[in-house]
């Protein structure tokens, strides 16, 4: 059952970690739900960025791709979070449904 | 990179410099930076005057390009051609540029956007030097749709009225109805010879490569965007409701900007254009000309006379393009951008003199009052009238003689366009005569705004005084009678026709050496009849209203139906206005029927389906096989819960529907 | 490397299990501290994977940073009482069945394409050398663009988030 651990374990793994982010991106609520979503679902990228460069030619290269994806989840959970308390301080609510002025 | 380029570069980017610097630190600079942008574009003038003069050392088209960025296997290039046209054209636009900063100076003090103002001067300015520099047709396109929309925010500038409001979008909206043209055209140049290029456009027209009607389409198709920028008929009806921004920039819209690029344009593209094309651009011209002249007999807004004496000249102009004689028609251009920028400014100081009456019915007498102004008024109507020893007589003349020619050579119903051409002549002459007469000859008609006007500061006359100097027949050419001698057309020569056989110009007639001369040949016939044209519609304006000895005012009552069809511009707002304003309308209720009915009744009629199966499935369920039906009936409930939410507005919906398409794209496209 | 392998299975037992907890959850709290252990678990696969410099990151920066600023997130835009801490789910069936589907279709085609890995890689000391090298040179470029846009979202975020 338990055969060595190879590309496809960190592959099915991802996997997992992206459906469960996606989950989370499209059926919750709360906006700080939706960005843990895409931080799970950067991470999934960022596992299969590192395996296939280990288990491919050349490690570094997708090791630097993955230290940019990390840069850019900085700057993005630094955003929405501003986005979320601004979004806090004007509705009360951080309800992605609540939250529909424009739609109205 | 040769000097020249180096400059004119300099020349395209100063006006950026001010438009960039002005919006963003305008209130923060001295003086809300006026006298930098003034002191920006009067170096411009200065260095294009140097970049005229390395030209006319060179006496060659010169051309500096470099890629500008890659498309698969297309390198699209930009950069910068100077030729003849493109040297004068460089002066003509810095010059007018730079004396209406200078007027603008006076004229727009105290103004809240002050600064904003100046800023859009200088993206208006940079704009039309992008277009007269390049040399490819797609950054022409760029630029063009730059003049557009700094002509929006010009002529929108006091947005806080509804008129400036409505006249922005209405010269927009407009304009863009001939832009679909320009860029189809573009397009078919493109995906017939892989290029953007003009002068890789020419050999591919040269080699025969696009030939025959897909020729004409293109050059017609083309011809439309200069129709939108230059007010031609029928997308003429955007210019005169321009003169709702302030006065100067009507004046650098009139003379050097905007409704200059469209025939700029066609002269560019003049060596390509066949014989057809021509023709259609030859009877635009001369359909513009007669009917804006016929609209400016009868208003009574002073801008407003001038906008549509500026179409009527226009249609001069393109009307030269159109029977074959480019180098007048830019001759022309030359001339009238001067003469017309003068009038304008002029007319802007009238109207800042009385305190904002545009109206010439409360005008009058102001010859006592505004000395300068008058005199410089009445130089530059001397030159659009074509009074001999002005400009525009040498310009006016040489495109009389090239439509006399026209008919000469081609015959037949071809005899409209000069005798339209004529009759516009004398049209001319009335209608800006009545125009002088009525604002600074007589008695003062309003009192009280005669009491407190006064000559305007020398920052508003000094351009007034350079630019109807600029008037005079000497700076074009030393012979007061024919500019074919002049500098200006000995420099600047109408080129030889791509096209070989029938489709060209001149070659399936006579050979182009030949056409001069019967040009020339007419010359003095069509100086005689136009001076007679002339000399009748002053005499006429003259007796009207300085001597009255015909009253006006029966004359008008007698034709009544006549005038008022005239007076309220041969009712073209109307006619759009009901054309297609209404058929917009009536698509859009015919497409709201269909909404409201046809998809409504669609969704609302698989919403009841549904309804009605979950209800079968209930009652399944109620009397059949709990289990299974019980999933049925939740699966098709869980259904019509995703397909009621179809449009909710929610993003997570969305998203989810764009994941089953990729599921659904997943089942269609696999390869196992 | 039977130790690697068990070592494996542990982190993507906790990763899959808290990742659950992350996403199900009915309090966000929950929710947080459960993300705090995927992060660290997926901070274990690279070290398994011998993206040493990776897995110090992500720690650093997931955990030390984002994990931080969520848990501010949380704390500034709830009600500390427990029934506003409650989240509720929008159309729950359908997104499980939308997001089962799309997982299986993933990992079935990650699984059924022959990625042809290298059988036995080649395992570095450290990484942390190359990957300097690769940013002040291959990498030139994106690296200063990447401050570029931590500088811009620096700015951005303070500007959105302050009092008006």
């Amino acid at each position: 059952m338990f055969t060595d651990v190879g590309l496809n374990h960190y592959l099915v793994v991802s996997g997992i970690l992206f459906g469960l982010g996606l989950f989370a991106l499209i059926s919750r609520k709360n906006a700080i739900l939706i960005l843990m979503g895409i931080e799970l679902i950067l991470n999934a990228c960022n596992i299969n960025l590192i395996a296939f460069a280990r288990y491919k030619a050349n490690p570094i290269d997708g090791q630097v791709m993955a230290i940019f994806v990390i840069i850019l989840a900085v700057c993005e959970a630094a955003i929405a979070l501003a986005i979320i308390i601004n979004i806090y301080k004007n509705f009360s609510t951080v309800d992605v449904d609540e939250v529909n002025t424009l739609r109205e | 990179m040769e000097l020249i380029f180096k400059l004119s570069i300099l020349i395209l980017l100063l006006p950026l410099l001010s438009f960039v610097i002005l919006i963003f630190f305008g209130k923060r600079i001295p003086r809300k930076g006026d006298w930098l942008a003034n002191f920006l574009l009067f170096l411009n003038l200065a260095l294009s005057f140097v970049v005229l003069a390395l030209f006319l050392g060179e006496k060659k088209p010169l051309s500096f390009e470099f890629n500008w960025f890659t498309i698969g296997s297309f390198n699209i290039s930009a950069g910068i051609l100077i030729d003849s046209v493109s040297a004068i054209m460089l002066v003509v636009v810095n010059i007018v540029s730079s004396f209406v900063h200078l007027f603008s100076v006076k004229y727009m003090e105290n103004d809240a956007k002050y600064s904003i103002y100046f800023a859009y001067l200088g993206l208006f300015t940079f704009s039309m030097l992008g277009i007269v520099l390049t040399n490819t047709i797609l950054l022409m396109y760029v630029f063009w749709e730059l003049v557009g929309l700094s002509s929006y925010l010009l002529i929108g500038f006091w947005y806080e009225n509804k008129p400036p409001q409505e006249a922005a979008k209405k010269a927009f909206i407009v304009n863009r109805i001939g832009d679909v043209g320009f860029l189809t055209g573009i397009m078919i140049l493109f995906f017939t010879l892989q290029t953007f290029n003009f002068s890789e456009i020419f050999n591919g027209v040269a080699s025969g490569q696009l030939s025959g009607a897909w020729l004409t389409a293109a050059g017609i198709l083309l011809f439309c965007g200069a129709v939108g920028k230059s007010a031609q008929f029928p997308l003429h009806v955007w210019l005169p409701d321009a003169m709702e921004g302030p006065t100067p920039v009507s004046a650098l819209i009139h003379a050097a900007t905007m409704v200059a690029a469209g025939v700029y344009m066609v002269s560019r593209i003049f060596i390509m254009l066949s014989a057809d094309a021509l023709t259609v651009i030859a009877y635009v011209g001369a359909v513009t000309a007669f009917i804006s002249a016929s609209i400016a007999l009868t208003q009574n807004d002073i801008k407003r006379v001038l906008a549509y004496s500026t179409i009527s000249q226009l249609g001069y102009m393109i009307m030269a393009l159109g029977v074959g004689a480019m180098s007048y028609a830019m001759f022309h251009l030359v001339t009238h951008a001067f003469f017309k920028a003068c009038l304008f400014l002029a007319a802007g100081s009238v109207i800042i003199g009385l305190h904002h009456v545009q109206d010439i019915r409360e005008m009058g007498g102001l010859k006592k009052k505004m000395p300068l102004t008058y005199w410089t008024f009445l130089i530059a109507t001397l030159a659009l009238s074509g009074i001999p020893f002005t400009s525009g007589f040498l310009s006016k003349d040489s495109i009389l003689s090239a439509t006399m020619a026209f008919y000469h050579i081609n015959g037949g119903v071809h005899i409209i366009i000069p005798v339209i051409a004529f009759l516009v002549a004398g049209m001319t002459a009335f209608y800006m005569f009545r125009l002088v007469i009525k604002t600074f000859l007589g008695e003062p008609r309003n009192t009280h705004a005669y009491e407190h006007c006064k000559e305007s500061p020398v920052v508003m006359t000094l351009p007034l005084i350079v630019l109807s100097v600029l008037s005079f027949f000497a700076f074009y050419s030393l012979n007061p009678l024919d500019a074919s001698g002049g500098w200006i057309l000995s420099v600047m020569k109408t080129p030889e026709s791509l096209l070989k056989g029938t489709q060209g110009l001149f070659s399936h007639i006579i050979e182009k050496i030949e056409y001069d001369e019967i040009v020339h040949h007419f010359h003095y016939t069509a100086m005689i009849i136009s001076l007679i044209m002339a000399g009748t519609g002053i005499l006429i304006a003259y007796l009207f209203y300085y001597w009255k000895k015909v009253n006006v005012g029966a004359l008008v009552s007698r034709f009544k139906p006549v005038y008022n069809f005239l007076y309220n511009k041969w009712y073209f707002d109307e006619l759009y206005g009901f054309a297609v304003v209404g058929l917009t309308l009536a698509v859009s209720r015919i497409s709201k029927w269909f909404d409201n009915n046809i998809i409504d009744g669609i969704v609302n009629g698989s919403a009841y389906l549904t309804k009605k199966i979950s209800g079968i499935s209930g009652s399944f369920d109620k009397y059949f096989i709990d289990g299974l039906v019980n999933f049925c009936g939740f699966f098709v409930g869980a259904f019509g819960f995703i397909f009621k939410k179809f449009q909710t507005g929610k993003i997570q919906t969305y998203l989810t529907f764009l994941i089953i398409g990729i599921i659904l794209l997943y089942l269609i496209f696999r390869t196992f | 490397m039977m130790l690697e392998n068990y070592v494996f299975y542990l982190f993507a037992l906790v990763t899959i299990v808290s990742a659950f907890i992350v996403v199900f959850s009915k309090n966000i709290v929950h929710s947080a501290v459960a993300l705090f252990f995927t992060l660290f678990s997926v901070s274990g696969f690279y070290v398994l994977l011998r993206a040493d410099f990776i897995a110090l990151t992500q720690i650093l920066v997931y955990i030390g940073g984002i994990l931080v600023l969520i848990i501010f997130g949380i704390m500034l835009t709830n009600k500390v009482t427990g029934a506003e801490l409650k989240t509720r789910n929008l159309h729950f069936i359908p997104s499980v069945v939308v997001t089962g589907i799309i997982t299986g279709m993933i990992i079935f085609l990650l699984l059924s394409t022959d990625w042809n890995p290298v059988k036995d890689p080649f395992s570095p000391n450290s990484t942390i050398k190359q990957i300097g090298f690769k940013l002040l040179g291959d990498y030139l470029l994106p690296f200063e663009i990447a401050s570029v846009i931590l500088l811009v979202a620096l700015i951005g975020s303070a500007m959105y988030a302050r009092k008006k």
